[in-house]
C-alpha cells in the first residue's frame, strides 16, 4: 500500500505535531520508502511465533507500601512553561461559545 | 608522564593514588582540552566546570584525610545528555527541552557521584538518541576527531567523540539500537551495550523502553569495565532492572584469557554492503583471537536480516508513545499560548516546532504501526520477529560462547552524505540492532584502520544475558594482540 499526504496529515494530527506543506510532502515520500521496506516482517513470522513485547520475561515489580519524600511541588513546578497558584496553569481545554 | 588529558583512567587513579597529580590537576586539564578543541569537535553541550572542580577539589580533600576511595575516585567523566543531572540543563539533544533543569538526578549518574568521580559535562547526541551520526542533535552536529569532516557516530556522537578528543578519559552512554558501539566503532575508542537491566534506566530520557541501555564509553577495555562495575546493578527504581550482581567485568578485562573460547563469526553479518577495509580489519582480528587460543566457528542467525525492519516497527512505536509526555504542560517548550489557542492547537504547535525531522518521521511512523488496522500487520509482526531473533541467539550460544562481527559496516562517513536518506543512515545499525531486540549485552573494540580510507573499524562482540564479562575478555585479548594504548586524538 502506499501513504498519501492525506494519511500523514492525519497521523501527525493524531500524534499532535504540526506540519508545514513542505514536511508534509517529504515526509509522505520518505514514509513511504521506509514503509515498504520493513514490511517484510509481515511474511517472516506465522501465526504459531510468539511475539516478543519485551527481551526479559518480568513479573510486575512492587515496593513496600510506605510514604516517602518526592520531589517538592516548588522544584516540580520551576520547570514549567507557565504555572499559577501552585499548579501547572494550561491553556483552555474547552472551546468557548 | 603524558599531558593529564592523554592518560586512561587506570592511569589517572594510579597517578592520583602516588600523589603525582591531583583531582583537580586532572580536572582542570580536561576543561583546558574543552575550552582548546571543543569549537571544533562540539561534544558537549554543557560544561559544568565550577562544579567539577568544587567536586574533584572535595575529592582531593577525602583522599589527603585517608578515607578509603573507590577506583575511578576523582577520575573526570562525561555524561551523554539524555540522562539527568540535577543543577545541570538536560536537554536530549532537542529544542522542546532547551532550558530544562531536571530536579533530580539518573541513577547511573549519581553511582558515578557515589564513586567519586567528576563530572564534566553534557555530550552532544541525536535529537531523543534518533539517529546514527549527531547531526540530529537540534544544537548543531559534533564532529568526528579523527577527522573533523566526518561523523561521530550517533546517537552518542558527542560521548565518543569527548573520549577520543582527550577532552574526558570515560562517558557515559546509552545504547537502544547501537548508540554506543556505533560511535566506538567510527571514532576508534570502546563502547559496551550492557544486558538489558544490567544498568538502570531511572532518570535517562526515554526512547523505547524495551531496548533503551545505559553503559560505558572509555579509550581502554580495562577503563570501560571500571566504569560498567560501578553504573551497573540492580536499581529499584527502575522496575525491569535485574536483581543479580554486575558480571565481573574488571577482572575479565584484566585477564583478557581467550584459550578455548568458542568464538562464531556470524555469517549474515558480513558481504554485500560491508567495506573492505572493514571486513579485512575485522578478519585480521578473528585470526589473532585464534592466535591466543580461541576456537573459531562460523554461526547462521538466518533471521537477523529481518532486525532492521523489526527495529524500525518497536523502536518507533515505542518512541511514539514515549514522547507524548513532550506537551507542553509540565516541562520544556510552550509555543502559541495566546490566550485564543486550544491545548491541542498548543501541543501542537509546541512539538511542530520543538521536535526536528527524524522525531517528527519517526513519531509519525510509530503512530501509524500502532494505528487500529495496521497493528498488527506491522507491531504485531514486528514483535514475531523479535521472537525469531531471540531464538537466532539461543541457538547459537549453544554452540559458542561468544559471537563476533564488524560493528557498523562501514567507516565514519563525511557530514551531510546520508541526512536525506533515512534508509542508508539506518543501515549503520544493521549489526547492533539484533542485541537491542533480544536484551543480552555486546561491546565495540578498535579493531585498526580501514586501509582504502585510514579510517577506525570496530570489532563487534556479543555474549549472552548477563555473560558481559566475556566481552571485555575478548576485548582486552584484542588489545593486547592489536596494540590499543588509550591515546587520545
Amino acid at each position: 500500500m502506499s501513504l498519501t499526504a492525506t494519511d500523514v496529515a492525519r497521523l501527525a494530527g493524531l500524534a499532535r505535531i504540526e506540519l508545514t506543506d513542505a514536511e508534509l510532502e517529504k515526509l509522505t515520500g520518505q514514509l513511504d520508502v521506509i514503509l515498504d521496506s520493513v514490511a517484510v516482517v509481515q511474511a517472516a513470522a506465522g501465526d504459531d511465533v510468539v511475539p516478543t513485547s519485551h527481551a526479559l520475561d518480568l513479573a510486575n515489580v512492587f515496593r513496600a507500601d510506605e510514604v516517602t519524600p518526592s520531589l517538592a511541588s516548588a522544584a516540580v513546578l520551576a520547570a514549567a512553561p507557565a504555572q499559577e497558584d501552585g499548579r501547572f496553569r494550561v491553556p483552555h481545554i474547552l472551546e468557548e461559545d | 608522564m603524558a599531558a593529564l588529558h592523554e592518560l586512561t583512567a587506570t592511569q589517572l587513579a594510579e597517578a592520583f593514588r602516588s600523589g603525582e597529580a591531583s583531582s583537580v590537576e586532572a580536572t582542570q586539564a580536561c576543561l583546558d582540552r574543552i575550552a582548546a578543541v571543543d569549537g571544533a569537535i562540539h561534544a558537549f553541550l554543557h560544561v559544568d566546570a565550577d562544579r567539577a572542580l568544587a567536586t574533584a577539589a572535595a575529592v582531593d580533600r577525602r583522599r589527603a584525610a585517608g578515607e578509603p576511595l573507590g577506583p575511578l575516585a576523582g577520575v573526570p567523566i562525561a555524561v551523554k545528555d539524555a540522562f539527568t543531572y540535577e543543577g545541570a540543563p538536560t536537554t536530549c539533544g532537542s529544542r522542546i527541552l532547551e532550558g530544562w533543569i531536571p530536579p533530580y538526578t539518573a541513577t547511573v549518574v549519581q553511582r558515578v557521584l557515589d564513586a567519586g568521580m567528576v563530572v564534566l559535562g553534557k555530550t552532544n547526541m541525536d535529537e531523543f538518541a534518533m539517529g546514527s551520526s549527531t547531526e540530529n542533535s537540534g544544537f548543531g552536529p559534533t564532529r568526528n576527531p579523527v577527522d573533523p569532516e566526518r561523523i561521530p557516530g550517533g546517537s552518542g556522537g558527542g560521548s565518543a567523540a569527548a573520549v577520543a578528543a582527550g577532552e574526558a578519559p570515560l562517558a557515559l552512554g546509552s545504547d537502544t539500537g547501537g548508540s554506543i558501539r556505533q560511535p566506538a566503532a567510527v571514532t576508534g575508542t570502546v563502547g559496551a551495550k550492557p544486558t538489558y537491566g544490567g544498568t538502570s534506566r531511572y532518570g535517562l530520557v526515554a526512547m523505547a523502553s524495551s531496548l533503551d541501555q545505559p553503559g560505558p564509553c572509555g579509550r581502554t577495555v580495562l577503563d570501560t569495565a571500571l566504569l560498567h562495575a560501578v553504573i551497573g546493578g540492580h536499581d529499584e527504581r527502575d522496575s525491569t532492572s535485574i536483581d543479580a550482581p554486575v558480571p565481573p567485568v574488571v577482572e575479565a578485562a584484566q585477564s583478557g584469557d581467550v584459550r578455548g573460547l568458542r568464538i562464531g563469526v556470524v555469517r549474515e553479518l558480513g558481504g554485500e554492503g560491508y567495506a573492505p577495509g572493514v571486513e579485512q580489519r575485522f578478519h585480521e582480528a578473528v585470526e589473532r583471537l585464534r592466535g591466543e587460543g580461541a576456537e573459531l566457528h562460523e554461526v547462521s542467525c538466518p533471521h537477523f536480516g529481518l532486525a532492521l525492519a523489526a527495529y524500525y516497527l518497536i523502536m518507533p512505536s515505542e518512541a511514539s508513545s514515549n514522547l507524548a509526555r513532550f506537551d507542553s504542560i509540565r516541562y520544556g517548550l510552550r509555543v502559541g499560548d495566546d490566550g485564543a489557542n486550544s491545548v491541542e492547537q498548543v501541543m501542537r504547535l509546541t512539538r511542530g516546532q520543538g521536535f526536528g525531522a527524524e522525531v517528527k518521521r519517526r513519531v509519525i511512523l510509530g503512530t501509524y504501526a500502532l494505528s487500529s488496522g495496521y497493528y498488527e500487520a506491522y507491531y504485531g509482526s514486528a514483535q514475531k520477529v523479535r521472537t525469531l531473533i531471540g531464538e537466532d541467539f539461543a541457538r547459537a550460544f549453544e554452540a559458542v560462547d561468544v559471537l563476533v562481527s564488524p560493528t557498523c559496516p562501514t567507516t565514519a562517513w563525511k557530514l551531510g552524505e546520508r541526512v536525506d536518506d533515512p534508509l542508508a543512515m539506518y543501515k549503520a545499525d544493521l549489526c547492533t540492532i539484533p542485541v537491542n531486540l533480544a536484551g543480552n549485552c555486546a561491546a565495540s573494540f578498535p579493531a585498526g584502520l580501514a586501509p582504502e580510507d585510514g579510517l577506525p573499524v570496530g570489532f563487534q562482540v556479543i555474549a549472552p544475558v548477563l555473560a558481559d564479562d566475556r566481552l571485555y575478555r575478548v576485548g582486552a585479548a584484542l588489545e593486547r594482540v592489536l596494540g590499543n594504548q588509550g591515546g587520545a586524538r
